[in-house]
């Protein structure tokens, strides 16, 4: 399992449209992928899952992926939340 | 047949069957089932249909709003495909043996009631999303139809308790003919965009939804505000009539479309058109405004989850500037607040909101935002002829405060090596009876004025225009509006400057006359409202009016004013 620790910029945090695009590139991959945000932890490939966590700016989530793909999945998803403006 | 009165919104005359825009009863029962596999088949159907309309309302709402506006429906269509949500619903259908109305209806209120009971504004709003979802899906299961405007591929008249915005944004011309809602007035959100679609509506109903049923035929009259439901035969003949004789109407206006406009002894006012977004510029030129005299900006901060950002903004400001060539464009900086708000800012709850923490006071605390409008505006400025005004300024001060931050942009801006104009105006609306008694002060100040006459007569009369029981008040008419418009225009002369106005009363044939006799340089209206103003201004002498000045602003009544004026212009 490889993982990723990461602090969010945005000012709404991970809102509705950052989060669609998140889950839809974790949809691209065999791993699988999860969001941690203060003690919980979501499958990153679903919708509800990431918006449940209510993730605030400034929060610290970590990102981690398991499987066949798990490096290339999580250097996908560490690159699109910061191209997303979302975090770094 | 039978026949309710409205409020008319918009000119013309539809005549259509009804579409009935509201969600259908969702009632079922839970019931055991003997095949959950048959179940689950039908809710992967249900799911698929779902995900297929989702699909055309997004591409429509990607054509008629934009990428970001779009982003919305592809969460939707997210949540149809989520794991988490699907996987539960169908265990508990193999589980529990029930059916899949109400394992999807279980297990969806679980995450809505998840959604509700979080400490974050914007993500108790996602509760909503995953609702208007559910509900689309229960419906197909149900084999009921859940309407969309998007989907609407045969000629009607929409009926409707309220249209929204994303709804009026999606209405398709081609087929929707027009359309009647139970509230709203002629200043309503779903009012104006009528106009700038430039088709018959009538609002504020109170009952149609109730009285037409889906399919009826139906008649929008939207000239004197009247929806007939299953007319007879010669009623629909009139109609026809009627609706024949407007569009001849509309050719004989469309032949002052490249005229200027010009009083009956030739002096020139200017006619200029309120605007939302760039694709309304398209209907100012086609019905031959001189210029924009409102653009709201509002429209690009609605309906998203985010900010727009700079460049978005750059764009939009950018298209108008460059479609209106070196006609003026007045562009207001944002109004939110009141009863338009934004989710994703998360402001608190006000009690009394249109006195409340609203366009250019929220501004000046949130200079973040305004600056990243500013830089839009200014950057876009070389494209045309920008004007800038500041919405529901009350003091000098606050004048001073927006007009100092704009100028450090523009300062930061030219250091930065980007052009930017040096003949943008500003100036600012006049909508709070203190700005309008002290004019003359500000017009010392500020470049223009631009009168907004619905907020100006709901603060003056201290009557909330949304409020039915109170809209007795609403009176332009009123001496004390006169008295009010006369005092900022007579400010703006004395410096001269000039005054212009952009509320409803710009484009109304009773105000236009008295308007024309104080001396209003532009008036701001609603594209469609232009030819039948260019025409009526045609036959009105201006010194003939300006001679009854001191009469009407003497005057005790608003029906006094109403009656002298329509005995003067032969209404």
């Amino acid at each position: 399992m490889v993982e990723k620790t990461m602090t969010i910029t945005d000012e709404t945090g991970v809102h509705a449209r950052p989060a669609t695009v998140l889950v839809n590139k974790a949809g691209n991959f065999e791993s699988d992928i999860n969001m941690e945000y203060n003690g919980k932890n979501v499958n990153l490939k679903s919708i509800m899952g990431v918006m449940s966590l209510g993730i605030p700016k400034d929060a610290e989530i970590k990102v981690s992926a398991e499987g066949s793909d798990e490096e290339e999945a999580l250097q996908t998803i560490v690159d699109t939340i910061k191209t997303e403006g979302l975090g770094e | 047949m039978s026949s309710i009165n409205g409020i008319a919104a918009s000119n013309g005359i539809a005549i259509a069957k009804a579409y009935k825009l509201e969600v259908p009863e969702l009632t079922f029962d839970k019931s055991k089932v003997e095949n959950p596999e048959a179940e689950i088949e039908r809710l992967d159907n249900a799911l698929e249909v779902s995900k297929q309309e989702l699909e055309i309302i997004k591409e429509n709402a990607k054509k008629s709003l934009g990428d970001e506006h779009a982003e919305i429906f592809s969460a939707h269509l997210l949540v149809l495909s989520d794991p988490e949500m699907i996987n539960p619903i169908k265990d508990k259908i193999k589980s529990e043996n029930v059916n899949a109305e109400a394992a999807l209806d279980e297990t969806a209120n679980m995450f809505i009631d998840m959604f509700k009971n979080m400490d974050n504004e914007y993500m108790r709003e996602r509760a909503a999303d995953i609702q208007d979802v559910t509900k689309r899906v229960m419906a197909h299961l149900l084999k009921v139809t859940f309407p969309d405007p998007a989907l609407i591929d045969e000629e009607v008249v929409i009926v409707a308790e309220d249209l929204t915005p994303s709804d009026t944004a999606q209405l398709n011309k081609r087929f929707v003919k027009g359309f009647t809602t139970n509230i709203g007035g002629r200043t309503s959100h779903s009012a104006i965009m009528a106009r700038s679609l430039e088709i018959p509506a009538v609002v504020g109903t109170k009952n149609i939804t109730e009285a037409a049923d889906k399919d009826t035929l139906i008649i929008v009259d939207g000239i004197d505000g009247h929806v007939i439901i299953d007319p007879s035969e010669e009623e629909l003949a009139a109609y026809k009539k009627k609706q024949a004789d407007f569009e001849e109407q509309k050719q004989e206006w469309a032949k002052l479309k490249d005229e200027p406009t010009k009083t009956a002894e030739g002096e020139h006012v200017e006619l200029v058109a309120n605007i939302g977004t760039p694709e309304d510029v398209e209907g100012v030129i086609n019905n031959g405004g001189e210029g924009v005299g409102l653009y709201r900006t509002e429209f690009l901060y609605m309906g998203k989850s985010e900010l727009p950002t700079e460049e978005e903004q750059y764009k939009a400001y950018k298209s108008v500037l460059d479609q209106m060539g070196d006609k003026p464009v007045v562009v207001r900086t944002l109004d939110i607040g009141g009863d338009k708000e934004l989710s994703y800012l998360d402001l608190p709850k006000e009690l009394n909101p249109f006195l409340g923490f609203r366009a250019i006071r929220l501004c000046l605390e949130r200079d973040d935002i305004f600056r990243t409008q500013l830089r839009a505006l200014l950057r876009a400025s070389t494209s045309g002829n920008l004007k800038i005004m500041f919405p529901m300024i009350a003091t000098l001060d606050e004048f001073r405060q927006a007009k100092a931050i704009l100028l450090e942009e523009k300062d930061k801006l030219i250091n930065e090596g980007t052009e930017v104009s040096d003949q943008i105006e500003i100036g600012i609306m006049v909508e709070i009876p203190s700005t309008a008694v002290i004019a003359r002060q500000f017009a010392k100040e500020v470049d223009f004025f631009s009168i907004g006459t619905n907020d100006l007569i709901q603060y003056t009369m201290a009557a909330d225009r949304m409020n039915e029981r109170v809209s007795y008040l609403y009176q332009p008419y009123n001496p004390s509006i006169i008295n009010l418009v006369n005092n900022v225009i007579e400010a703006a002369h004395a410096e001269g400057k000039w005054a212009g106005m952009c509320g409803e009363m710009a484009g109304d044939s009773i105000a236009i006359p008295i308007l024309l006799g104080l001396g209003l340089d532009e008036f701001s209206m609603s594209a469609t409202s232009i030819l039948p103003a260019r025409t009526q201004i045609k036959e009105l002498s201006k010194q003939d009016l300006a001679s009854f000045k001191d009469k009407l602003l003497s005057m005790n009544t608003a029906e006094e004013v109403e009656q002298f004026i329509r005995e003067k212009t032969n209404q």
